[in-house]
């Protein structure tokens, strides 16, 4: 017997498997960014001279990156509703793929940080600057510009894990995929396109990071 | 310049400009600077010679106070800096205090120290903008006159990495003296250098003391510190050894050590 093969079935689909595709990016985008903030804040806070600061990060940091993200998703999606927080399912997972992107990032900015010289610092003070002035002026943007490889990479792997966003039914690839599956009973077809749809996205998102960062690198 | 402190400093009988008094300053328990005095008068330029480890770097970071002292006392103009008393105690300046007494001095590195991710350009202007609160265009203007007072204006689209160390390190003046520091310091500005790139940045120095910015140099360059300093300072093992014209300390040493020091060095 041999199978016959039938991608229009799956295909006809086009528009809900593209527009998670597209929801997938954003939360991915959205994520990052809070999740650089907070990265940032934790990086901070683990280089801390303040003991309570650098024990908050780590706890942070060790809780976070030892806890499954399946977990994280779905302890947020139900039990900030058991804390009088109301939240959609797309801030939810907004919510947990922020926190849980910054607990890596910390890592990513921590090294970037320790790894600028001392002297920027000092150069920075001898004109007048103060702490914050350099941190915000010197420090933070020639940190970011040195570990913007390190940064897709980060991109990408969160943007694969929104897949894991249809375990609370957010409207992305993953849970179209599902769904058309159900309907269509062409289990092969649809996670093979699924499967290819996203590989075409994260090729064109690192050829894009590619880009900019060669834009943003420091010219050495 | 409209620094209510210094009016008031320059009519009290023309104070020193630097005045560093009794320095002590000890990394944990070991002590690398055992009681300095130093005085400049206004477009003094002075320089300090000594062996590697005697304690010259340290001095200098002192004064512009990227260390900290334990004993002793560095004036600006009369104005006491890093530290002031209270009931009798001794206290550490607040940040912004101290932001405002290193903007006194104007300090030129060993490594440059460029803000990588800038161009020549920017990097003058930051300062102009950041501290001095001056509009982008009227830093813009400032900044074009020194980097063009260092020969770099043709390059200050440049980023550091496209330029030499000669070139660096002239940027890295002009940002310092573009802030109109009362007083510059240079710790070994060509020590990083090739020996061909020397010379354009000592030219830069030398230029910068004739027109009367009063500095605190440091150098291995002991031809250049010969020509341009006012006094020499010789500095042995955190102390003041030896001071004087440059003529009396290069050509009749007085102490052993200086005598030790200058065989040990070519001229
Ligand atoms: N951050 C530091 N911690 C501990 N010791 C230091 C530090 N910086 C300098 N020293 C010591 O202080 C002494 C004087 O150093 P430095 O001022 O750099 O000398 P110089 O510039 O004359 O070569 C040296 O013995 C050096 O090892
Ligand atoms: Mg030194």
């Amino acid at each position: 017997m041999t199978y016959h093969f039938d991608f229009a079935v799956v295909w006809r689909h086009e528009n809900l498997l593209l527009s998670g595709l597209g929801l997938g990016l954003v939360l991915a985008l959205v994520s990052i960014l809070i999740g650089c903030i907070i990265g940032l804040a934790a990086a901070f806070g683990v280089l801390s001279r303040h003991r309570i600061f650098r024990i908050i990060a780590t706890v942070y940091v060790t809780t976070i990156r030892n806890t499954p993200i399946l977990v994280l998703i779905l302890l947020t999606y139900f039990a900030l509703p058991e804390l009088g927080l109301r939240l959609g399912k797309i801030q939810s997972f907004i919510i947990t793929l922020s926190v849980y992107a910054g607990a890596y990032l910390t890592e990513v900015f921590r090294a970037g940080l320790v790894a600028i010289p001392r002297g920027l610092r000092e150069a920075g003070l001898a004109i007048g600057l103060t702490e914050g002035q350099i941190r915000r002026s010197v420090i933070i943007p020639v940190m970011i510009r040195n570990v913007l490889p390190s940064l897709g990479n980060n991109f990408i792997s969160l943007f694969k894990d929104t897949s894991l966003a249809a375990a609370i039914a957010v409207p992305e690839l993953t849970f179209y995929a599902r769904k058309i599956n159900v309907e269509s009973f062409r289990v092969i077809e649809t996670w093979m396109v699924a499967s290819l749809m996203y590989v075409v996205a994260c090729l064109i998102i690192s050829t894009a990071l590619r880009f900019v960062e060669r834009r943003l690198a420091i010219i050495r | 310049m409209t620094h209510p402190e210094a009016s008031v400093a320059t009519t009290a009988a023309a104070p020193a400009l630097l005045r560093i008094q009794d320095l002590h300053k000890a990394f944990q328990t070991v002590e690398v600077l055992k009681g300095v005095d130093v005085t400049l008068a206004r477009g003094d330029v002075v320089t300090i010679i000594g062996s590697s480890g005697s304690g010259k770097t340290t001095l200098l970071r002192c004064v512009n106070l990227l260390e900290e002292f334990q004993r002793g006392r560095i004036e600006i103009d009369g104005q006491a800096i890093g530290y002031r008393e209270q009931g009798g105690r001794r206290v550490p300046c607040t940040g912004a205090e101290v932001a405002r007494h290193r903007a006194l001095t104007g300090m030129a590195f060993q490594q440059f120290n460029l803000f990588p991710h800038l161009t020549a350009l920017r990097n003058v202007t930051l300062g102009l903008i950041k501290v001095r609160k001056l509009a982008r265009d009227e830093a813009v203007a400032i900044a074009e006159k020194w980097l063009d007072r260092v020969g770099m204006l043709e390059r200050r689209n440049h980023y550091p990495g496209q330029l030499s160390g000669g070139q660096q390190q002239r940027v890295a003046i002009a940002r310092a003296v573009a802030m109109t520091p009362r007083l510059m310091l240079f710790d070994e500005v060509t020590s990083a250098l090739d020996p061909e790139l020397v010379n354009e940045v000592l030219s830069v120095v030398q230029g910068l003391a004739q027109d009367g910015m009063t500095m605190l140099l440091v150098t291995h360059e002991m031809r250049f510190a010969y020509e341009v300093s006012d006094r020499i300072i010789f500095m042995n093992q955190g102390r003041i050894e030896e001071e004087g014209p440059p003529a009396d300390l290069f050509n009749q040493p007085k102490s052993l050590r200086l005598k030790e020091f200058l065989k040990t060095i070519k001229i």
